[in-house]
């Protein structure tokens, strides 16, 4: 509700369309932006929910961060159990010495492993793993690369269409729209097969229909007719067309989520591979019929990203250029990686590369190393969080502690202290630096190393938008990568496709390793990371597992890095550094263009906001003011 | 009870025609509408019919919102251009700050008493810092917004009952709506998240029937929730015969037998997901090769791995359809 007050201070809370809760607060010189305060409002502490539970069961609890990025917790968490046990394999192998206990008590009952897995489950201790058995199936790793993939995919157009065009199309505009105008804009931009002018027209009726209503549900109240809007009417309407058919197709390719994990959102994983069988004469699992589905649904990505979404991108983005001048921050980018050709081991496989880029610099990427104490830190001096040896060091995330303390004003309230502590979200620093995550970091990442589709695909949207390389460093350049990596993995997945078709046609039809899922096959202490790129960029669980139970877990989290708050140092965070790059408000009544560039990061807040300690009771020290 | 069109209200609020007939015009301008169409917007207007929602978002993850999107009979976008007028809502609404928070006092007021009220997430009652929307405690906002309408629905597990943010050691102090509002009509519909078509059709049922349906003890809808997964599931004669998959991709797991010994909880839970399925039929998590979480029971979180077996086959061998009869008789 308070918006502008004394102190030229503007509060825009809630950010909409977006996950979670958002608030900015920006002091303003005029009507421009000035200093940018962003803080997370909600927390729920999943992260010590997690305590003491069987590793094998974090992925729920996990995946529950977050239920739009629906998978990437879930894969990340599994992830860090797997690579705790395998790392214990290892270190075994090297010694010579085998892991496990000589007991039956865990092992399931009833009839051992039909099938060749058979011979490892019989041992007991399992003795020194080679490689090769401590593999997760090929097959799990492309089903669970189709599934990421089509998080991606998904979740990219919705995040457009659903989350982000509103602020460059004008709902009201498209009610002068030319319908049969319309369809000729769209068949020069594609051959989307549905851009007739009768189609326009119903589309332009029914949002008359709703305008003359004069109830305008989820589209009143908004910034209707600020001249920030360039779009001319027939863009307008078409791109609100595609608003509807977006909600269509997303309801249809997300069944590859429910083909393998039962349902989405959430769909279900599980440590060691994949919970769907194959089996080809089964009437259940992963059959013909399902295979048949999963094309279908992967052809149909690929049309619409090809024909409806890149498209739009690419024409809306040339009527905003000016945007591909503001809104840039950090010039520091962060990637994990992930999308292995073959394992999570083998970083030199991942379709997305990683690394890290400091000061635009794209003639030099940088090591990233996730188990260096030094080089990932979380720092908690501008938050609602306390470190036993003070606020003002960082903690790598295997020792990282954190006790609620509430030290904001007591609700309900105008201001925050934006001097002190202000967020739920901590504020995590690669070697000291702030670092942007997320699309414009994967492509930039993928450009630097000289990946040729991805060089191809920037430098031809660059050419027909008749924009410089430097124009990527902004608000428009995020929105854009978001789009050009899209079409970057939909054209990656129908190869994945086409693996698991190969392997299935030679005989091959494994799907799950039974060794992982075996306490007693498990470490008496071990410790392990599971990374992953989801959506919104680089995300890492930490997880320390000690006699068959959950330590201590942690995650660091893309939204993490973007919406958190200044440091010690008093280094802003991504979203804080873009919006103080060159905005002026048309009007600080209506913020449009702080919701532009917040939302070409595509904020994820349920995500960003967790708790995490080592150890003990004595993690809950609450202050309530 | 038929809901008064607006016309019906202004007099009752002593608000003249040649009033209101100003506001259609000053309205028609706003949204750059010829002349002629301020006739039109008064009909309208005056008729609307489009009952008020108010969705509010607490400790969540947004699944549930997800969930809706991927309704498909009704769809959410034939919903909110037909049937509701969907006020307030974070995920999709386009206004934002102050513009949205007024949109939400102005549908409250215009439809006093008359909109319903949606709710996903949990609330935390540790310290009102812990979740805040405008500067607003998540308990304050519910009660403000909770105190007008004619119903609530509580969307998801932790609305319902309290859920993820509940779970063992509860650091936010978590509670459900119904611990916090205890003087209106409830519905839960539980789930993580729960089945969209569960979530519409209520809404359906409300906006045809002008009232919730039959509601089980734990005061979730009977069409829905009067049955376990386990009551209909397609695997149940392998239950019967007690072929189990022992391990994920071992030979019962390939032939589509029982998941009970690999932690199951399709006998305790009750939901739709055996026979509606999830994405327009597609499948469910049984079917996909993973056994039930149980996640539209209440403290589903804490009742022990989710790979670890239920009991003894016996128990839930001699009594089939139990879950159904423990609700039997306790409809509210």
């Amino acid at each position: 509700m308070e918006k502008t007050s004394s102190n030229n201070r503007l509060v825009v809370d809630p950010i909409t369309r977006i996950e979670g809760h958002l608030r900015i607060e920006a002091e303003m010189d005029g009507n421009t932006i000035k200093q940018a305060f962003s803080s997370g409002t909600s927390v729920r502490g999943i992260e010590l929910i997690l305590q003491g539970r069987d590793p094998r069961d974090a992925w729920a609890f996990a995946q529950r961060i977050c239920g739009v990025c629906t998978l990437v917790h879930g894969m990340a968490s599994v992830r860090a159990v797997e690579d705790a046990i395998r790392k214990a394999w290892r270190s075994n192998a090297k010694l010579g010495v085998a892991i496990g206990k000589p007991s039956m008590t865990s092992m399931p009952k009833g009839p051992m492993q039909h099938g060749k897995k058979g011979h490892r489950q019989s041992r007991t201790p399992i003795g020194v793993l080679s490689e090769a058995e401590m593999a997760i199936p090929q097959n799990a790793q492309l089903i669970r690369n189709i599934m990421i993939a089509t998080q991606y995919v998904h979740d990219h157009v919705m995040h457009f269409y659903h989350l982000h065009a509103l602020d460059w199309v004008d709902v009201v505009s498209a009610l002068d729209a030319d319908p049969t105008r319309t369809a000729a804009l769209a068949g020069q931009l594609s051959d989307y097969p549905r851009s007739s002018p009768g189609y326009f027209k119903d589309m332009k009726q029914k949002v008359k229909t709703l305008v003359e209503s004069g109830q305008l549900g989820i589209f009143s109240n908004a910034y209707w007719g600020h001249p920030g809007y360039k779009l001319p009417p027939e863009v307008n309407l078409m791109a609100l067309a595609h608003y509807l058919d977006a909600l269509t197709w997303q309801r249809d390719v997300v069944k590859v989520h429910t083909i393998f994990g039962g349902k989405n959102p959430h769909p279900n994983f599980v440590v060691g591979g994949v919970p769907s069988p194959i089996n080809l004469n089964a009437s259940t699992g992963i059959n013909t019929r399902r295979l048949v589905q999963l094309q279908d649904a992967i052809t149909q990505m690929k049309s619409f990203v090809d024909q409806v979404y890149y498209p739009d991108i690419v024409a809306i983005a040339g009527y905003y250029k000016e945007w591909g001048t503001r809104g840039e921050g950090l010039g520091n980018f962060l990637t994990y990686g992930d999308l292995p050709m073959t394992s999570m081991d083998d970083p030199g496989s991942f379709l997305f590369p990683r690394g890290a880029i400091l000061g635009r610099d794209l003639s030099k990427v940088h090591d990233v190393d996730l188990d260096d104490p030094s080089e990932i830190q979380e720092f908690v001096s501008s938050s609602w969080y306390r470190y036993s040896g003070g606020n003002t060091s960082g903690l790598h995330p295997f020792n990282g502690q954190t006790t609620l303390e509430y030290t904001g004003p007591k609700p309900p309230y105008k201001h925050l202290n934006t001097g002190a502590e202000y967020s739920w979200l901590k504020s995590p620093r690669w070697k000291g630096h702030a670092m942007e995550v997320g699309p414009l970091a994967r492509v930039l990442m993928m450009y630097a190393k000289k990946d040729a589709a991805a060089q191809d695909i920037v430098n031809r949207s660059l050419s027909i938008l008749d924009l410089e390389p430097s124009a990527l460093f902004s608000t428009l350049g995020r929105t854009l990568a978001r789009a050009v990596e899209t079409k970057i993995v939909v054209n990656q997945l129908q190869s994945w496709y086409d693996q698991l078709l190969d392997n299935i046609a030679k005989g091959d039809t494994d799907t799950f390793n039974p060794l992982y899922f075996d306490p007693t096959n498990w470490p008496i202490k071990g410790q392990g990371v599971g990374v992953m790129e989801a959506p919104r960029g680089a995300l890492g669980h930490w997880l320390v597992m000690q006699n068959g139970k959950i330590e201590n877990y942690q995650c660091v989290v893309p939204t993490t890095w973007n919406a958190g708050p200044r440091d010690p140092n008093s280094q802003a965070g991504a979203y804080e550094a873009a919006l103080q790059d060159k905005h002026t408000l048309h009007d600080p009544d209506q913020p449009l263009e702080i919701l532009r560039t917040l939302h070409s990061f595509d904020p994820c807040l349920a995500c960003a906001v967790h708790v995490m300690d080592e150890t003990g009771e004595e993690r809950l020290r609450l202050k309530v003011r | 009870m038929a809901l008064p069109t607006l016309n019906k209200q202004l007099q009752a609020s002593g608000i003249s025609r040649r009033t209101f007939l100003k506001f259609c015009a000053t309205t028609a301008s706003l949204l750059a509408l010829p002349q002629s169409a301020v006739a039109d917007l008064a009909t309208a207007l005056g008729n609307a019919r489009r009952p008020s929602v108010i969705w509010l978002p607490f400790q969540e993850c947004t699944g549930c919102t997800e969930a809706i999107l991927r309704s498909h009979a009704p769809t959410l976008e034939s919903l909110i251009f037909d049937h509701i007028s969907l006020d307030y809502q974070h995920t999709i609404m386009a206004a934002a700050g102050e513009q949205a928070e007024d949109a939400r006092r102005a549908a409250m007021k215009a439809h006093k008493g008359q909109y319903l009220l949606l709710v996903d997430g949990s609330v935390p009652m540790g310290n009102p810092g812990y979740s805040t929307i405008s500067g607003m405690s998540n308990v304050d906002m519910l009660r403000e917004s909770a105190k007008d309408a004619a119903g609530i629905i509580a969307i998801g597990t932790c609305a319902s009952f309290g859920g993820i943010p509940k779970a063992n050691p509860n650091p936010t102090g978590a509670v459900a709506v119904s611990d916090i509002i205890t003087d209106k009509p409830i519905v839960n519909i539980s789930g993580c998240p729960p089945l969209p078509i569960a979530i519409t059709a209520v809404l359906v049922h409300y906006l045809t029937f002008k009232r919730f349906p039959d509601l089980d003890a734990l005061q979730r809808p009977l069409a829905f929730f009067g049955e376990t997964i386990h009551d209909r599931c397609y695997r149940r004669p392998f239950f019967e015969q007690r072929k189990f998959a022992k391990s994920f991709d071992d030979e019962g797991a390939k032939n589509g037998w029982c998941l009970f010994e690999l932690g199951c909880k399709g006998p305790e839970t009750f939901n739709a997901c055996a026979t509606v399925k999830w994405n327009q039929g597609t499948s469910f998590p049984i079917e996909s090769g993973h056994p039930c979480l149980g996640c539209s029971e209440p403290d589903f979180w804490d009742k022990g791995s989710f790979y670890q077996a239920l009991g003894p086959w016996e128990r839930y061998k001699s009594k089939p359809g139990k879950g159904a009869q423990k609700h039997a008789g306790k409809n509210s």
